[in-house]
């Protein structure tokens, strides 16, 4: 399979652009590249959820252009997305047959060919169990089993191992291989350095929406892969000077925060969470999404009430106050989700501009609304945040990603924030926006303003953050001086496999009184203090 | 930026006019396959439908219809379905009747305290829903759905003789005790009949619902809900706390609806107080766009073509034709308004993307000029 000069343009963005990417038949071809990199952009084209604006995609020497998912699945090409896509209340067999009944019938005969599928490539796939009875590689194994089913040669996986813990992952890499062996290719989209090293027998490393080379697992390793993904010459996120001082800005103690899954079993999403931000700090925390640092962020903010523990804020608890209070007091909140948490999408800049701030000046003056105030100043962030807009009238929905962030970064900053929470703050974002918005959080912890960052970009946690945290399953269970620390052994210890201080092995500086596993571990092979 | 936001105002007023036109030639197709020619019915509409005595008419049907609009919008606006408006207001009218009829103060007394029961009545009847709504996950079309048989059920054992019924002097007709001659809300002595002086205060509550929406913090707080949940509550609403307010603000609007009619007309609450304005109030708040001046129009709209097609009957024609273009209206706005709303937004973020990329290529230009 190969694809050319593929560019696909979202209003006031390019999602990917020149992407170049040869697939030879039969082997394992992984993708790899940060979040917001474009990856999933190009496999929605790949798949034919999406058409190019421009390039061409051949199968087998032949040119073809997909319209929906169905053209993709007759030429062969099969995708396992992140999310099953499976009806909990339905048997395996049912599920798979479920939209190709025509194929082999729902019957015997359908089951025949599950049972051969199965057999032939080693996924132990039983047809008779409910779907709702299966754990989550056995659901995972369903999906790969229904692509091939339908005639897959090609199998577009995204993502896989993101849900996996390490033995599946084990598992899903040997059925891989078996895949490989029948013939078939797959196509492997992580971020994962270590995972994609270990299966894949290609790799495409594209970054900013383009492809910026291939690399040859044999030869390469997870540091040379991983500045390839970054880029050399992308502005660094690094703070120089300390700017750390000793007064307490935020203390959160003993938080934990419970939740009730939709099987109606209670289990716990944050246990035992306790750190002190000071002012003019950043604290980073790392982790796979999904380990508690939604959670976390909702809990800071007053979204959830706390089962137990204390959120202090500049001296006073606010662990009962309400979201809004809490805002008042000077907390300032890049959502992780700019779309659902952080915009008015279909109103106008300036409305958004009082999104969160209703009750601040300037947007109003008692309960009155100040719509002067505000205007003037959407005006002024839109000036010295450079939101690039034609007009503070247009709706949020019209600006790119990177505007939509400033917009959003200048607003929270016009409120003298105490507390910054930035979750993801440059994730979708272009090159110059990002660079932007480091600027600022560095220039505000200068001044003095506490920082708590959530980031999966691990340069970016390492650069902005004057401590470092490692969140896994609700607990902080590791903390790294990022001064020392690579983003590789930051990346084994969000897997779990390195618990207390974290230390770089060939730096002796560093201060390891309470150090506890190794730092080398490979992700692979952790887990073993669950 | 006053380009975008004439074009704003452009598609905001293609969409109804789409919608209206298009409802009106469905109806002559109707009409057609009817048998009937349509477009001398559509004549007879027009002219019945100006005359003076019509414009009366309408304008005091439209007072009762805006007042229903508003009702259900303010719902709207949150993202709220309150289908319960209909059984608010008639509980409130009988509950206000019931409270005129028992009394006899000063009518600068009265009358307030008339259409404040109203207004407690349906709030607290709305409430009900809102409080299920936040307490127990119920979905609030639902409970407003299964409160409007509640409320037939009520009115229908209060109003008896002996509860709160009162039988007339001939004896055929059931109702509350009739109010007092100074409970009798004000007239414009217009001819041949009186415009009712409720028009004022519908005006009065389309001021205040514009104001509060766009001008106060409570407005705006209410629009967040309603565009988007979660970010209201990220920005620090408190959603249920909101929910419960505006279902109350529904119901007190709601209660407002049988008043005119109440107080400048029936003066009494019987088996033929006018029904179902509940429902006429979601399609004119849906024709109207939630906004104030819009579900006046709708209201106006609304009253126009009962007044046109109620002549139609004495024309050979068949009356239920009023209901095919109110529903064919109703069900052609929906899809204009979802249709333009895409539209807008596509072409909104295109040409934003095409001014911007404009700006960069002049700022390329002057670079390389400078350079």
């Amino acid at each position: 399979m190969e694809l050319r000069g593929i560019t696909k343009r979202f209003p006031g963005v390019v999602a990917n652009h020149d992407i170049d990417i040869t697939v030879r038949r039969g082997t394992v071809h992984a993708l790899v590249g940060e979040n917001g990199a474009g990856k999933s952009t190009l496999m929605k084209i790949l798949y034919g959820m999406q058409k190019p604006d421009e390039g061409t995609i051949a199968v087998d020497g032949e040119q073809v252009s997909f319209h929906n998912p169905g053209d993709a699945i007759a030429r062969g090409i099969g995708m396992v997305h992140q999310h099953f896509m499976l009806a909990d209340y339905l048997t395996v067999l049912e599920n798979v047959v479920l939209g190709s009944e025509k194929l082999y019938g729902i019957g015997d005969r359908a089951r025949a060919k599950i049972k051969e599928i199965s057999d032939s490539y080693g996924l132990g796939v039983r047809p008779d169990a409910m779907v709702e009875d299966l754990g989550v590689a056995d659901r995972q194994r369903v999906e790969i089993l229904k692509v091939l089913y339908r005639g897959a040669r090609t199998l577009i996986l995204d993502e896989p191992t993101a849900v996996l813990v390490p033995q599946e992952v084990d598992a899903l890499f040997d059925n891989l291989r078996e895949l490989k062996a029948e013939g078939l290719t797959v196509i492997f989209i992580s971020h994962k350095l270590g995972e994609v090293l270990s299966v894949a027998d290609e790799i495409t490393v594209i970054r900013r929406g383009t492809t910026v080379g291939t690399a040859d697992p044999k030869s390469t390793t997870t540091k040379q892969l991983a500045e390839l993904m970054v880029g050399s010459e992308l502005p660094s996120p690094e703070t120089r000077e300390s700017t750390v001082t000793d007064v307490p800005m935020l203390t959160v103690d003993g938080m934990r925060l419970s939740a009730t899954d939709p099987d109606g079993v209670v289990r716990s999403v944050l246990d035992g969470i306790g750190f002190t931000i000071h002012k003019g700090e950043v604290l980073g925390i790392a982790g796979v999404e999904g380990n508690g640092q939604s959670e976390l962020v909702d809990a800071i903010m007053g979204m959830r009430q706390l089962d137990a523990g204390t959120v202090t804020l500049d001296g006073a608890d606010i662990s009962r106050t309400p979201t809004r209070k809490r805002r008042e007091d000077g907390m300032g909140v890049i959502p992780e989700d700019r779309h659902r948490h952080g915009l008015l999408l279909e109103a106008p800049l300036w409305e958004n501009r009082i999104l969160g701030h209703v009750t601040e000046r300037p947007n109003s003056k008692g309960a009155f609304l100040d719509l002067k105030g505000a205007r003037a100043d959407t005006e002024r962030i839109v000036r010295e945040y450079d939101v690039r807009t034609p007009g503070i009238d247009v709706t949020a929905a019209s600006l790119s990603g990177g505007n939509q962030q400033k917009l959003i970064v200048g607003r929270e900053m016009s409120h003298d924030p105490k507390l910054l929470i930035a979750a993801h703050p440059t994730r979708g974002v272009d090159v110059g926006a990002q660079a932007q918005i480091w600027d600022q959080i560095r220039e505000a912890r200068r001044e003095g303003l506490a920082v708590l960052l959530i980031s999966a970009d691990l340069d970016e946690l390492i650069g902005l953050s004057d401590t470092l945290r490692v969140m896994y399953r609700g607990r902080l269970v590791a903390d790294a001086d990022p001064a020392t620390i690579t983003p590789e052994e930051l990346g084994s210890a969000m897997t779990g496999a390195a618990t207390g201080h974290l230390e770089a092995p060939d730096d002796s500086g560093a201060e390891g009184a309470e150090s506890a596993d190794s730092t080398d571990t490979d992700p692979r092979n952790g887990g073993e203090d669950r | 930026m006053k380009k975008i936001d004439k074009e704003r105002l452009l598609l905001g007023i293609a969409a109804p006019v789409l919608a209206i036109v298009v409802a009106f030639l469905v109806t002559a197709l109707v009409l057609a396959a009817t048998g009937k020619e349509p477009f001398s019915a559509f004549g007879i509409m027009f002219d019945y439908g100006l005359k003076s005595d019509s414009q009366v008419y309408i304008l005091n049907k439209a007072t009762t219809y805006y007042l229903a609009g508003l009702a259900v919008a303010v719902g709207f606006r949150m993202n709220l379905f309150n289908i319960g408006v209909d059984g608010q207001y008639r509980l409130a009218a009988f509950f206000a009747a019931a409270v005129g009829g028992a009394l006899t103060l000063p009518g600068a007394l009265q009358i307030p305290l008339i259409i404040l029961t109203a207004m407690i009545v349906g709030a607290m009847w709305a409430g009900i829903a809102g409080v299920l709504k936040v307490t127990r996950g119920v979905s609030e079309v639902v409970s407003t759905i299964m409160l409007n048989a509640i409320a037939t059920a009520v009115i229908g054992y209060l109003l008896q003789q002996g509860r709160l019924g009162h039988l007339d002097e001939a004896g055929t007709k059931i109702s509350t005790k009739p109010l007092p001659e100074s409970s009798h809300f004000f007239e414009f002595p217009t001819t041949p009949s009186p415009v009712w002086g409720f028009i004022v205060v519908a005006v009065v509550a389309g001021v205040a619902y514009w104001f509060t929406l766009s001008r106060t913090r409570f407005g705006f707080d209410l629009r967040t809900v309603g565009q988007s949940g979660s970010a209201a509550e990220a920005s620090g609403v408190d959603v249920k706390k909101m929910v419960i307010t505006s279902m109350l603000i529904s119901g007190a609007v709601a209660g407002l609806i049988g008043m005119p009619t109440l107080l400048n007309d029936s003066y009494e609450y019987s088996g033929d107080f006018p029904v179902g304005i509940g429902f006429t109030g979601i399609a004119i708040a849906l024709l109207g766009r939630n906004h104030p001046v819009g579900i006046a129009l709708g209201a106006l709209l609304w009253g126009f073509l009962e007044r046109g097609t109620g002549k139609l009957e004495f024309e050979g024609y068949d009356k239920e034709i009023v209901g095919v273009i109110q529903g064919v209206i109703v069900l052609c706005v929906v899809i204009a308004y979802e249709v333009v709303r895409r539209f807008g937004l596509k072409r909104q973020q295109s040409k934003v993307g095409a001014e911007l990329a404009a700006q960069a290529a002049r700022n390329n230009d002057q670079q390389e000029v400078s350079a």
